[in-house]
């Protein structure tokens, strides 16, 4: 969705890596290279959007991996302040209608978002790479065909998309990764690809092709590394994007499992009906935790591509 | 021009022929009897049977393809559980649909095309961080999180929003009054997206040499921006205006949910949960279409816009 700011920095940035004009082979050029790694790496640890967001996804992070170490309830356990208890009261975020605790839940409900966000980015990463590299190396029919094809998943909204193959494929877990991680090639692909065409002009290119390198080696061990920036950005941006579908389909009871298991997006569809009681806490809590998640992975997402551009 | 458009409908062809064979594959692959869904658990034998019989899901799935095309071919998708014709139900949905999009699109385009332009004018000041900052913080959640948001802190304080977005039977003042709250969750959602879009083409346009020299002629600010700058910059704008169109038709899903408004996310939503198949079927297909023929209106607009694209697009 949102690849239109294409990192166009070749013009406005002479000192940038990914542009290899000249080919990448003497030493100097490499320490050169180096530097510039170095240089990017100290402005992105020192910008402040990349610490505030690491901080928040790091804390989620903790959560989803050692849950009991941030409570002492467990995600279904009574608590003795009772049911519908106001927050900042006996409780940090006051409990639910079951006399669950809604702060407990919050860290409990960490872990499932953030096992299957990170892996269906992982294999949308890696086909979408792939395929972006291919086809913008080699193009004619392999092409045009992947072009078409990847055009037909995007032809109604990806919510709906998922929904459809969800139900088709059942909502288990290694279905719902596919599936989000499929919806997700088609970008990735244009981006890699259109990445992958520009440099395929470039001298480092024919020269190796010249040396009578095979396809597969020139995609793999030339073109690859020098995209690998953009891989970066892509890899974070759609880890957004999929925080965001797995809240989604959650929240739509399309994620399988129990709807009283601790998870953001299922809490916030049991409870938001109780928001016209004036019972805000058992919903608004959660949707801010998936807020807060989203927001972080942006803040590291936006920081890296500046970083990357600086 | 011509051989354009005919190449995106045979493309749309190819799209739409691929969305059939999914959408006529799920009944015979989705886990569990979807005759037992819809006629309950405590069915006898022989109306599961009748059910099946019903669905078609006793054809061979080439003669059910053959009955999806039947279908879409005379808009014919049959009947609901509840025995209404699925073309009337999705008729109303569409309908509730259009005007929540309709109504979005009223406050949004204008509100993100002028934040988008004031920020790309103001470029590295703080009005310029301001809105794409947060533009990009609210654009990253979901929108059915901006929804409950909404409805908490909006919503149940005040009288004046309306927390049920749905009015059948009233004047369209107070219906737009109970569409208040979903409009707001869309803009929150999509403001961020287009200003940036905008800010991004406003500022390549800015930086253009003909708007140097309608500047130098002496030319105001608000007629540069409207003679000179505004064609040439908004055209990203529009291409992404009509993808987000189609999304804004079909993808709403969850923030139709959290409303209770029933447009054509929300009769997609009940009709999964509820194996009502034909009625997939039909909101599917409609939104499908409705997709593309956005973005293929988007495409021709920009081409009106842009005499350059005409030709670049031809072959692209």
């Amino acid at each position: 969705m949102s690849d239109t700011e294409k990192p166009s920095s070749a013009e406005t940035t002479p000192a940038s890596p990914d542009q290899s004009a000249e080919a990448p082979v003497s030493t100097a050029g490499k320490a050169e290279r180096g530097q510039i790694r170095r240089e990017q790496r100290k402005v992105l640890l020192t910008s402040p959007a990349f610490i505030i967001g690491s901080l928040i996804v790091g804390f989620w992070l903790l959560a989803a991996a050692f849950p009991t170490l941030l409570t002492t309830f467990g995600p279904k356990e009574f608590v003795p302040a009772g049911a519908r208890s106001e927050p900042f009261d006996e409780t940090w975020l006051g409990t639910d209608a079951s006399g669950w605790d809604v702060y407990t839940r919050l860290i409990f409900g960490a872990r499932p978002v953030l096992i299957v966000a990170p892996l269906a980015t992982a294999c949308a990463i890696v086909v979408g790479t792939f395929l972006g590299l291919i086809m913008g190396y080699y193009r004619g029919w392999v092409d045009e065909v992947l072009s078409r094809i990847l055009e037909a998943l995007l032809s109604i909204p990806v919510i709906l998309m998922a929904i459809l193959v969800v139900v088709t494929f059942g909502n288990s877990r290694p279905v719902i990764i596919a599936t989000i991680g499929l919806l997700f090639v088609p970008a990735i692909t244009r981006t890699i690809r259109s990445a992958a065409i520009a440099e395929a002009d470039l001298d480092y290119v024919t020269s190796a092709k010249m040396r009578g390198e095979s396809g597969l080696f020139i995609v793999a061990r030339e073109i690859l590394p020098n995209v690998v920036p953009l891989v970066v950005v892509e890899l974070t941006v759609r880890l957004g994007y999929a925080i965001f579908t797995y809240a989604t389909l959650a929240f739509l009871g399309q994620t399988g499992g129990n709807a009283t298991d601790a998870d953001w997006g299922l809490d916030v569809s049991q409870n938001f009906n109780q928001i016209v009681n004036d019972r805000w806490w058992p919903s608004i809590f959660p949707a801010a935790a998936i807020a807060t998640l989203v927001i972080g992975v942006n803040l590291i997402a936006d920081s890296i591509d500046k970083a990357l551009k600086s | 021009m011509l051989r354009f458009i005919i190449r995106r409908l045979l493309l749309a062809l190819v799209t739409l022929a691929i969305l059939l064979l999914i959408i006529t594959a799920i009944p015979n692959l989705a886990p569990g009897d979807p005759a037992r869904k819809i006629a309950g658990g405590t069915a006898s034998p022989e109306r599961l049977e009748q059910v099946r019989e019903d669905l078609g899901l006793n054809d061979s799935v080439l003669t059910q393809l053959g009955d999806t095309v039947t279908a879409v071919a005379t808009l014919d998708f049959g009947t609901t559980a509840s025995g209404l014709p699925v073309t009337d139900v999705l008729r109303t949905s569409l309908w509730n649909s259009f005007k929540l999009v309709l109504l979005s699109l009223i406050v949004i385009v204008p509100l993100s095309i002028l934040g988008g332009m004031a920020a790309a004018y103001k470029k590295d000041t703080w009005i310029d961080r301001t809105i794409v900052n947060v533009g990009l913080a609210f654009a990253a959640i979901p929108d059915f999180v901006a929804g409950v948001f909404l409805l908490a802190f909006l919503g149940v304080p005040f009288e004046f929003f309306k927390v049920q977005a749905n009015a059948p039977g009233e004047g369209p003042l107070t219906q737009v009054q109970h569409l208040l709250l979903p409009v707001l969750a869309v803009l929150m959602v999509y403001f961020g997206y287009l200003a940036r879009i905008t800010r991004a083409g406003t500022i390549n346009a800015l930086d253009a040499d003909y708007t140097r020299t309608a500047f130098m002629r002496g030319l105001s600010t608000g007629a540069v921006f409207r003679s000179h700058v505004a064609r040439n910059a908004l055209q990203p704008t529009v291409a992404v205006l009509g993808t987000q169109l189609g999304y804004l038709f079909g993808g709403m899903v969850a923030l139709e949910t959290v409303f209770t408004y029933p447009g054509v996310g929300k009769l997609i939503i009940d009709a999964v949960n509820g194996a009502e198949y034909p009625l997939l079927r039909g909101g599917v297909l409609a939104v499908a279409v409705i997709y593309m023929l956005a973005t293929l209106t988007a495409d021709l607009v920009i081409a009106y816009m842009n005499p350059r694209a005409r030709t670049s697009l031809g072959d692209s």
